[in-house]
């Protein structure tokens, strides 16, 4: 018997279960003598009947079909309802006046939302274990300092130990450099101004019809899919690039630039940042404000003298998590940035980035043991504690200030 | 009220300038649709403390926010009526609103004190006026604002701590000399003490005391005793009219209107 017809099957069940389980209540309900003699209402009656049916169903379904045998199974089936059933027949029969039918339902609903929430965090700690496993079989091959600090990265690796270049180089300096530079730098001299500045308009001085119609406005950038903000930054914003540089005088302007990159990050993280500055903003008390105002402050001396400063934690929490969004990024350079792992302050220059390496190195068909799939690992791992230092970092940051006005 | 309170009404009543500093006539609020003020007229003077008195939703404090144009700040809000400030109409294009507020200052119901030190508190006013040419100058302001206040000996060691670290009593003097630190020629203040225990009330009422005479003060409070202990005059509000003003012995020993001797002998609000 099919999976997907057993489940919407044992879910029938269940369905009949609350009918019926429902109707029993219902009547002995009637039946009492005032409503207080009866624990629970009919329908959490119900409710248990068709969790006690769901259940040890679904549970031995999904045991089942983790144990790994998807193909028709008689056998299997019949026990899957049989459970269903049983729990069922179990629980109809528990059913009177005095059963607490609603504390039972209640603690059941804990426990389903409980489950949900151990399975994202159980996946996520899944993700990491491979994580640190496979970067663990890469660093048995490259040594770890060689990684962090040398500056030449080349991953190809012959296949045939004649093949010429049959050495690579996995020193991720130049790539943890070009992370830096687009997403920590570039981008970040684009989005801060402009989102802070966006931020302070729109909290403080714009009118009610104009923070309507801008905020959502802005917001929408946020909805525009990487992969196009990808199409813009190389084919629009990079070649414009070059000819600023080849106009400026830059001779090796190339056709991918870390500025293209870095600048149609910045444009993708300027709502982030703006809402982020936003939230801070308005957690500044009206009475602080009103105080300035009080004084005789005018609006730019108000939001400059008073609010920023108290805004400011909340703006720099704000700020990490933009960056450590914008690290991780990827469409944008891939497509705009370049493959070229150049350790250079220059911006006209093309460089690479962690992510872009990433999908550089799995893309394809790929044998997994050697030294250069299992380095887009080891990148992921560095990324991820990256990630996860500056995330943790900033809600520090944002939670501590938020006390302060609570 | 007790006898004692009465002997203090009545002692209050010194003379010292009567011309009256500011002026409001047939004054309307609205807050969008609703009517929140209905036509109040009420002379201010250095002379007398005036005290609001009223239920919550009177007016009272909408109408002490008209003395500084803080309405302007609420959207939606709509002011009517004159208001002069030693003659000048404060609604007049050639008035400016930065120089109002200093001239008019403000104390809130809670205590705000900036997320700064105590000094800079202080100094806020008289930097963005400019009032200080030199440190020493400024310096001069700080100190002599706090010792009005009656915060400088409690302060004077601590300049540079954070003015929000003090006590809820200690902030809000502290905003008071940060009020009077740009010598403003009115002192606003909205319910100042409610959120103080009684012995920090007791303290900011001497200061009032104190400071009478010198600024204009008009105090909004939900609090009767206080309005007696402190003002010379009183104006009563319900329902978003003035319903009597007059000295504050005769309303609270001899109020005219019903509605106001209702309110003070406990009937309502």
């Amino acid at each position: 018997m099919d999976a997907t017809f057993l489940l919407l099957l044992a879910c029938g069940l269940a369905l009949f279960g609350y009918v019926l389980g429902r109707q029993r209540a219902a009547a002995f309900t009637a039946r009492a003598p005032s409503w207080r003699a009866v624990h629970s209402r009919p329908g959490f009656h119900g409710s248990f009947v068709a969790l006690a049916v769901a259940i040890p169903a679904l549970l031995l379904l999904g045991i089942w079909a983790a144990v790994g045998r998807p193909g028709p199974s008689a056998v299997g089936a019949a026990i899957v309802l049989l459970a269903g059933l049983a729990g069922g027949a179990l629980a109809l029969r528990r059913l009177e006046p005095s059963f607490r039918a609603r504390t039972w339902v209640e603690r059941a609903t804990m426990l389903v939302l409980l489950a949900a929430s151990v399975l994202a965090i159980v996946t996520t700690v899944g993700i990491v274990l491979s994580l640190i496993v496979e970067s663990i079989r890469f660093f048995e091959r490259v040594p770890v300092t060689e990684f962090l600090f040398g500056t030449r990265w080349s991953p190809q690796t012959a296949i045939r130990a004649d093949q010429v270049g049959s050495s690579g180089a996995f020193g991720a300096v130049p790539l943890f450099w070009g992370t830096i530079f687009i997403g920590a730098i570039i981008a970040m001299a684009v989005a801060v101004p402009l989102g802070l500045l966006s931020a302070i308009y729109l909290s403080q001085y714009a009118s009610g019809i104009a923070r309507r119609i801008l905020k959502p406005v802005l917001e929408v950038l946020a909805g525009v899919p990487t992969v196009v903000y990808g199409y813009f930054a190389a084919l629009t914003v990079a070649p414009a690039v070059r000819q600023l540089g080849l106009s400026l005088g830059i001779e090796d302007a190339s056709a991918e630039s870390a500025l293209a990159a870095g600048l149609v990050m910045g444009i993708m993280i300027i709502p982030f940042v703006s809402s982020m500055a936003d939230d801070a903003i308005n957690a500044v008390p009206q009475a602080m404000r009103d105080g300035s105002l009080a004084m005789g402050a005018t609006s730019s001396e108000t939001v400059r003298l008073v609010i920023i400063p108290a805004a400011l934690p909340g703006i720099v929490g704000g700020i990490l998590l933009a960056v450590s969004r914008a690290i991780g990024e990827t469409m944008i350079v891939v497509m705009a940035a370049g493959l070229a792992a150049n350790l250079t302050l220059n911006p006209f220059k093309s460089v690479t980035t962690v992510t872009a390496q990433i999908v550089q190195l799995l893309t394809g068909d790929q044998e997994f043991d050697s030294a250069k799939t299992l380095s887009a690992f080891a990148l992921g791992l560095v990324l991820f504690l990256i990630t996860l230092v500056l995330n943790i970092w900033a809600l520090r940051i944002v939670k501590r200030y938020r006390e302060a006005y609570e | 009220m007790s006898i004692d309170t009465l002997a203090r009404v009545a002692q209050n009543q010194r003379s010292v300038d009567a011309r009256p500093l500011m002026t409001a006539r047939d004054v309307h609020v609205w807050y969008g649709p609703k009517h929140a003020l209905k036509g109040v007229s009420l002379d201010i003077t250095r002379e007398n403390v005036t005290a609001f008195i009223g239920p919550s939703g009177c007016g009272k404090s909408t109408f002490l926010r008209c003395f500084n144009r803080m309405n302007d700040t609420v959207a939606g809000a709509r002011v009517e009526g004159r208001i002069e400030l030693d003659g000048q109409d404060i609604h007049a294009p050639e008035m400016d609103v930065v120089q109002l507020r200093a001239r008019v200052g403000m104390v809130f119901q809670k205590p705000n004190p900036f997320p700064k030190s105590i000094y800079e508190n202080v100094a806020y006013g008289p930097r963005i006026h400019g009032l200080a040419a030199s440190q020493g100058e400024l310096d001069h302001i700080v100190e002599h604002s706090l010792q009005r206040a009656g915060l400088w000996d409690e302060v004077k060691d601590r300049l540079q701590d954070s003015g929000t670290a003090l006590s809820g009593g200690q902030q809000q003097r502290l905003c008071i000399a940060r009020a009077i630190a740009v010598d403003p020629e009115v002192v606003l203040m909205d319910e100042p003490c409610s959120a103080l225990d009684p012995i920090a009330t007791a303290k900011v009422e001497e200061l009032i005391e104190e400071l009478r005479g010198r600024y204009a003060i008009v105090i909004v409070t939900h609090n009767m005793q206080q309005a007696a202990r402190v003002s010379q005059k009183t104006a009563f509000f319900h329902l978003g009219e003035m319903v009597e003003y007059g000295d504050t012995s005769q309303i609270f020993t001899n109020p005219r209107e019903a509605r106001t001797r209702d309110y003070i002998t406990g009937r309502y609000g």
